[in-house]
């Protein structure tokens, strides 16, 4: 492996055919945030549909997607600290009501501009992320797991109590401004939106676009590689010099940061309104529970595969609860009710996929990459 | 005197609810090594096949009983054939997240069969009381500590001196010296989950007891028995007793007094008091009281 990568240029040379298509045989090829042509040309593609999407697509739509993009952010958060650093959390919701709360309060009650709240809700997550941080080190798994959960009644508790901050009544209506600088992104007519979901669409998928950039910078930094070495075998990491509490509380912070950007938005943005009984305690326990589908089908370890699971978990119950007629039998007064299918869908990708495909769809994804560039050969 | 009483008794009424569920846990967490989150969901399955067996198809309640805990094994028993058997030997955070999954797939297919709504289990205490020193003692709190003693004395029975007993304590304290002296883990899987789901199925029927109590949010005992089995230790049967004991006792006194000495916490911090503790617990001793004392250095 090592000669491999400090060989000089022209001993193990590829064709420059194989390396634009991402066989991946050099190190300094794996390092790179997007190692191939093709990868490249795909991210292109990928942002002309986000810019041409709130052209086409009806306001339904564009919400189902913002939501998804929220949701996106904040799982890329918790994939840091799973799916790389291996600690598990059951209590993601909380962080994501310490975004709502921080955008309440700094973006509508203060009326400070967006650029200053979402990134006080970046900093306020980190630091109360950094706080339970340090129960990591002590506890391991399953503890940590129970410990998370406990957080959640626990802020629960606390929200209906800390009434200047909540609201009181365990309901807040949020009214944040989400300009950047001359740009107002709640009203975009000089480019002929009419709709205020068109702008958020943009917003939300921009802030989507930076929080994966920014996670697949971490993940292939020395940082990154040290997050990954705590999970693989934390104690062989501590021996090669790896500091489990710089690590492990770092971890717990940047993923809550994330969460708590992905709360912010959700919250401030699209609902709008934070309801205590809904981002706590038992309904906190099942949001945090839609993220941890969301990054087992998308794939543990996988800044994509995060996005792509937020689509799928998230994309598909609001696509249902906005077009009620998409699926014949879900609905209402039919012979299953759409929270009913939402649970059942966590449920069952989660068991599914981990039983079939630990790696999610990240794993199928690759195979199938690996099966077309050795085509006509097998992988 | 009658409130001490009045504390203690239904305290430990509801405690042992938690002591059951708590049970559950520790069974499949000793022969496994995974906190089985589906607890909640066996629970829900046992309770509504109570109400069925019970209120639909109009059996005697002391026949719907234990045929709720005889189907509540059977189902543990299924799950762990269909699912977590395929699991053994993947990494911790999978299984526990596997049975994240199943708890929210039997959550649903209850839901689906027996709807949302309040129903009634019918028992025949309904509401009652009985007086004791002078403090009135709920009826089914009492038979709930009854059932529970004889369903744990059975279990420890089964635990020390049956085959499969045996065969489960050896593969808890090693599995792969278990493995070679020709015990077969899946007999004890399958006997966890078989007991784990049995133990669900009686907390879940009497923690329904009460009338109009048996609602899908009877799942959340077992969340909220976590504190019980943190402070008796993850993996000690009896610690799961205790814990449930203490727990429920705990939080009645609380109940009872934190708003006297303590107004600025509100009436609602008894709601929360179990997790403080079970944090607190963690903090300082997280093997619990009776728990193994894991030696390794994190």
């Amino acid at each position: 492996m090592t000669t491999l990568a400090t060989a000089p240029e022209g001993r193990v040379r590829l064709s420059s055919r194989s390396r634009a298509r991402g066989l991946g045989t050099r190190a300094s090829a794996q390092l790179r945030a997007f190692p191939s042509r093709w990868s490249r040309i795909g991210l292109v593609v990928l942002a002309l549909v986000v810019v041409a999407a709130p052209f086409q697509l009806t306001d339904d739509w564009l919400q189902v997607l913002s939501v998804c993009g929220c949701f996106a952010i904040a799982a890329i958060g918790l994939n840091l600290l799973s799916g790389y650093t291996g600690q598990v959390s059951l209590g993601h919701a909380f962080f994501l009501a310490v975004g709502g709360y921080v955008a309440a309060n700094i973006g509508d009650k203060a009326g400070l501009p967006f650029i200053v709240w979402i990134l006080a809700a970046a900093a306020i997550g980190a630091a109360i992320g950094a706080l339970i941080g340090p129960f990591a080190l002590r506890l391991q798994g399953n503890y940590l797991a129970i410990v998370t959960i406990a957080l959640l009644f626990l802020s629960e508790y606390l929200f209906n109590k800390w009434t200047n901050i909540t609201g009181g009544g365990g309901n807040l209506s949020v009214n944040v401004p989400i300009s950047i600088g001359p740009v107002d992104f709640a009203d975009l007519g000089s480019v002929g939106f009419d709709s205020r979901w068109q702008g958020v669409f943009w917003l939300i998928w921009i802030l989507v676009a930076l929080a994966a950039l920014l996670a697949r910078n971490l993940v292939r930094s020395r940082a990154g590689r040290a997050m990954q070495a705590v999970r693989d075998r934390d104690l062989a990491a501590e021996v090669i010099g790896v500091s489990m509490f710089r690590y492990k509380l770092g971890a717990f912070a940047v993923s809550s940061a994330f969460a708590a950007v992905g709360g912010a938005l959700y919250l401030g943005v699209i609902q709008r309104n934070i309801s205590v009984s809904s981002i706590s305690g038992i309904q906190g326990f099942v949001l945090s529970i839609t993220f941890v589908a969301i990054i087992i089908a998308g794939g543990m370890g996988s800044v994509w595969g995060s996005i792509v699971g937020a689509l799928i978990v998230q994309g598909l119950p609001q696509a249902l609860a906005t077009q009620p007629d998409l699926l014949p039998f879900v609905g209402d007064d039919k012979a299953i009710t759409l929270t009913s299918f939402n649970n059942l869908l966590f449920g069952v990708l989660i068991v599914v996929f981990l039983l079939f495909e630990p790696q999610g769809i990240a794993a199928l994804w690759r195979r199938l990459k690996a099966r077309i560039t050795a085509w006509p050969s097998r992988p | 005197m009658s409130a001490l009483a009045d504390m203690v008794l239904n305290g430990a009424g509801a405690g042992a609810v938690w002591a059951l569920v708590g049970l559950g846990f520790v069974i499949i967490y000793k022969s496994t090594g995974v906190i089985n989150f589906a607890q909640g969901g066996l629970m829900l399955v046992g309770a509504y096949v109570a109400y069925n067996m019970h209120v639909t198809w109009g059996w005697p309640f002391w026949v719907s009983i234990p045929g709720a805990v005889i189907v509540g094994a059977l189902v543990g028993m299924l799950l762990e054939f269909l699912v977590l058997r395929h699991m053994i030997g993947k990494p911790p955070f999978s299984q526990l997240m596997v049975t994240l999954g199943l708890l929210f797939v039997l959550q649903e297919i209850c839901a689906n069969i027996w709807g949302l709504d309040q129903l009634d289990l019918a028992s025949p205490w309904g509401n009652d009381t009985v007086s004791i020193l002078g403090a009135p003692i709920r009826v089914d709190g009492l038979w709930t500590i009854v059932l529970a003693a004889i369903l744990v004395t059975g279990f420890f029975v089964f635990f020390r001196y049956s085959r499969i007993g045996l065969s489960m304590r050896a593969t808890a304290l090693d599995f792969e010296a278990a493995a070679a002296q020709g015990i077969n883990p899946r007999t004890v899987y399958q006997a966890s989950w078989a007991i784990a789901g049995a133990v669900a199925a009686l907390a879940a029927v009497m923690a329904a007891a009460a009338p109009n109590s048996l609602t899908p949010a009877l799942q959340l005992s077992a969340l909220i028995a976590f504190p019980a089995i943190i402070l008796g230790g993850l993996d000690s049967p009896a610690g799961a007793i205790v814990g449930g004991l203490v727990i429920g006792i705990g939080n009645n006194i609380a109940a009872r007094y934190f708003g006297d000495w303590m107004p600025w916490l509100g009436q609602s911090f008894a709601g929360v008091f179990p997790y403080v503790i079970m944090i607190a617990v963690l903090l300082v001793r997280p093997y619990g009281l009776f728990g193994t004392k894991e030696v390794r250095r994190i």
